[in-house]
């Protein structure tokens, strides 16, 4: 489903990511970890498609074609979603205008139907009631005011409604009591299935008690330097990054 | 009284609030308003003199009074000199080239029912999505449709007749109500009140006239559809509302105009008289063409438009949409005369490519316990310029007044500019004013986060934008609230990427 051959990228002309391979196949879930500043966010942002992340070498193939070329809604439209690790305010737009449009705009994108207000309503009530999120919440401005918890159940709702192929979440669990985390973890691994795959990055193992990974990646510098299965992020847990890095090395 | 239309207001904020969370955005292309309509025009000949003033005035059949006001206004307006204070610049605008008259030639006689009017005249409102057949047009709002010099057709007016409201053209009202026009025109804006004020004053040709007695709540929505067609033809229009004890109304204009190369000048007057516990809600959808991308045409819209809340607690508000017009040169104010007096404005200005707006307030504070509140929110971009200008003024005898004032700036691209210039004048110690303001760059998180969940960029650009001009869209008229929302998405369309 993904490919990432050779990455190598560029912020403000800081080489951030040097050379990253990964291969995700439908049905996997995959962790990549790494301590801060190993390029985690930048790997996102770049599957993303967000400006200011330049693209210096190698490719990124999703479903066997390269997406470099293509703007964020594009990739979203293919089905690519990323879990923000801080979700964005916009004030004076609902949430649930935010939401119809999104889907609607997703829906149009890949040839289908858009959904009419009632047929809408039915669908965010119902995925909405999935993830224990108040109806009240879809009223406020899109995360403008919400808690941790509830920008981060935003997120998943808004996975969710945009059915897509492939998710990528970014420390989705960073801010989260156990609560949180525990709804956060079931809307992932519902979408858990042979078609979907899933990319969990994130700094501490604990989500990973909640969501189970088939693989693990440790992220260095810009690049994966060890991969493994869940076993390996027991190891992180209790020797820590360094000693584990320089086994690595 | 002012309790219900406080809650009455809110109420229909809410039904607006519903409709725009339940539209989607829009995606237009261009100005959709820029054709031009092809129909015989009656136009009187080029340039501005007496004959001309008098021709104007003979041909809407107005009494002498009329007329001598005019002469007089057009006197005063050769002894001033253009205003240059503003942060706009335009060439020099030679008044003798251009068109004072101008009328569909079918139009001399004032048609007396829709049957009469040319099947083109209503072919072009209808293109312009403003269907003149009563059994067509939006339930609850009558419609007086203004083409260049002339009013067109008004909608409804039997109707509000039923109930003592008075809604039609201000040709008429000159004609039909002589003591109410003669006992209101010019006193809220006078002749002299300024260069552009003078010049309508003398040449003026038409506009809406609303009167609502004592007591009455007015049924409907009322709007005036301002169009300018013909070429090199300048649009002065007089607009006058008068709202009696204990009356309420609300009224909105919108206007359009073809695309044309060369500019076209716009100087419209706008009275509102409020009198004890009356309200006035007057909102403007200003859509004329802006000009293209390189700024060869465009409106210029210069406009004196102010409200006197002459009663004790009565109120007037104005909402503005300026997203059209080359140059608009503009402050609707009120005049807070009457104790616990309320002034509102509330504006959303969007400049494009080469278009500057020079917009804002006055709120004059004369009576006790008068209080006011000012929204406004700015967006530019392209290499436009967008400068809020207002002006809150206590007046020794305003005890306890009241201001808030709150201006938003959003800048869109790095070429464009955003000015703030608020004059604050206290001369009364127990005056609360609190100004808040704000300037900020479109965020580059916001874009990319809407358009990961699927949203083109300029849909994205429309979401937020209208995200950011919510406290004003939601005080219109829920009718036409969806339009505005569109419009203002439709205003930015290739100021990104």
């Amino acid at each position: 489903m993904l490919k990432i051959n050779n990455l190598q990228v560029k912020v403000d002309d800081a080489q951030i990511i040097k050379g990253l391979n990964l291969h995700v196949k439908p049905g996997e879930i995959h962790a990549i970890m790494g301590p801060n500043g190993s390029g985690k966010s930048t790997l996102s942002y770049t599957l993303g498609g967000r400006d200011g992340y330049d693209v210096t070498g190698g490719d990124i193939l999703f479903e066997g074609t390269s997406i470099l070329d293509l703007d964020p809604s594009e990739r979203a439209v293919l089905g690519i979603f990323l879990g923000f690790q801080y979700p964005v305010e916009i004030p004076g737009v609902t949430t649930m205008t935010f939401l119809k449009t999104a889907v609607n705009a997703v829906r149009k994108g890949r040839g289908m139907e858009e959904l009419d207000a009632v047929n809408f309503l039915k669908l965010v009530r119902q995925k909405a009631k999935e993830l224990g999120i108040e109806e009240e919440m879809l009223k406020r401005s899109v995360n403008t005011g919400f808690s941790g918890g509830e920008k981060k159940r935003n997120e998943i709702l808004q996975m969710s409604l945009l059915e897509p192929r492939m998710a990528i979440l970014d420390e989705t669990d960073s801010g989260l009591d156990i609560d949180a985390l525990k709804v956060v973890a079931n809307g992932v691994n519902d979408m858990r299935d042979p078609d979907h795959a899933i990319v969990v990055i994130t700094h501490y193992q604990r989500l990973l008690d909640y969501i189970e990974p088939d693989f693990v990646h440790i992220l260095s510098r810009g690049k994966i330097v060890r991969s493994g299965d869940k076993a390996l992020a027991q190891e992180l847990e209790t020797d820590g990054y360094d000693s584990v890095i320089a086994k690595a090395a | 009284m002012s309790k219900t239309l406080v809650q009455e207001q809110e109420q229909l904020s809410d039904e607006a609030r519903e409709v725009m969370d339940t539209v989607d955005s829009a995606v237009g292309k261009a100005y959709k308003y820029g054709f031009s309509t092809d129909i015989e025009m009656e136009m009187a000949p080029k340039g501005l003199n007496e004959d001309i003033i008098r021709l104007i005035s003979a041909k809407k059949e107005e009494p002498q009074w009329m007329l001598d006001w005019r002469l007089e206004a057009y006197k005063i307006w050769q002894e001033m000199e253009e205003p240059d204070w503003a942060k706009v610049k335009y060439p020099p605008i030679d008044y003798q080239e251009a068109y004072y008259y101008a009328a569909p030639k079918n139009m001399k006689e004032k048609p007396k029912s829709l049957d009469e009017v040319d099947p083109e005249l209503l072919r072009t409102y209808e293109k312009l999505g403003i269907p003149l057949k009563e059994q067509e047009v939006l339930a609850g709002v009558a419609v007086d449709a203004v083409f260049d010099s002339v009013s067109v057709a008004t909608t409804f007016k039997s109707k509000l007749e039923e109930v003592g409201v008075i809604f039609c053209s201000m040709s008429e009202a000159i004609k039909n109500h002589p003591d109410l026009v003669k006992k209101y025109l010019g006193s809220v804006v006078p002749q002299a009140d300024n260069f552009f004020a003078a010049l309508n004053s003398a040449v003026f040709t038409d506009g809406s006239f609303v009167y609502v007695p004592k007591g009455v709540r007015c049924p409907m929505e009322l709007s005036t559809y301002f169009r300018i067609n013909a070429q090199n033809t300048g649009q002065f229009e007089r607009t006058l509302i008068i709202v009696e004890e204990g009356s309420y109304v609300s009224y909105l204009e919108g206007c359009t105009a073809p695309m044309r190369d060369e500019h076209q000048l716009h100087a419209a007057v706008v009275e509102l008289v409020a009198l004890d516990d009356a309200e006035i809600r007057y909102a403007t959808v200003q859509n004329w063409y802006p000009g293209d991308e390189n700024g060869k045409g465009g409106i210029y819209n210069f406009v004196t438009k102010r409200g006197a809340c002459r009663g004790k607690r009565s109120k007037i508000s104005w909402t503005q949409v300026e997203t059209g017009s080359a140059v608009t040169w503009k402050y609707p104010s009120c005049i807070l005369q009457g104790d616990y007096s309320v002034g509102e404005f509330y504006s959303v200005a969007i400049t494009n490519n080469r278009q500057q707006a020079d917009t804002g307030t006055k709120m004059i504070h004369i009576g006790k316990n008068t209080s006011s509140k000012i929204i406004s929110k700015g967006i530019s971009a392209g290499k436009s310029d967008n400068t809020y200008r207002g002006l809150v003024k206590i007046l020794p005898g305003a005890q306890n007044a009241r201001n808030f004032t709150q201006c938003d700036s959003m800048l869109i691209g790095d070429k464009c500019g955003a000015h703030t210039v608020p004059y604050i004048t206290s001369k009364n110690p127990t005056a609360v004013i609190e100004h808040e303001a704000t300037t900020s760059r479109i965020s580059e998180n916001q874009l990319f986060y809407a358009m990961q969940r699927g949203l083109s960029e300029e849909e994205a650009l429309g979401l937020i934008v209208n995200g950011f001009c919510k406290q004003v869209l939601q005080i219109l008229p829920m009718e036409f609230a969806v339009e505005a929302q569109k419009l203002v998405s439709i205003s930015l369309e290739g100021s990104v990427g």
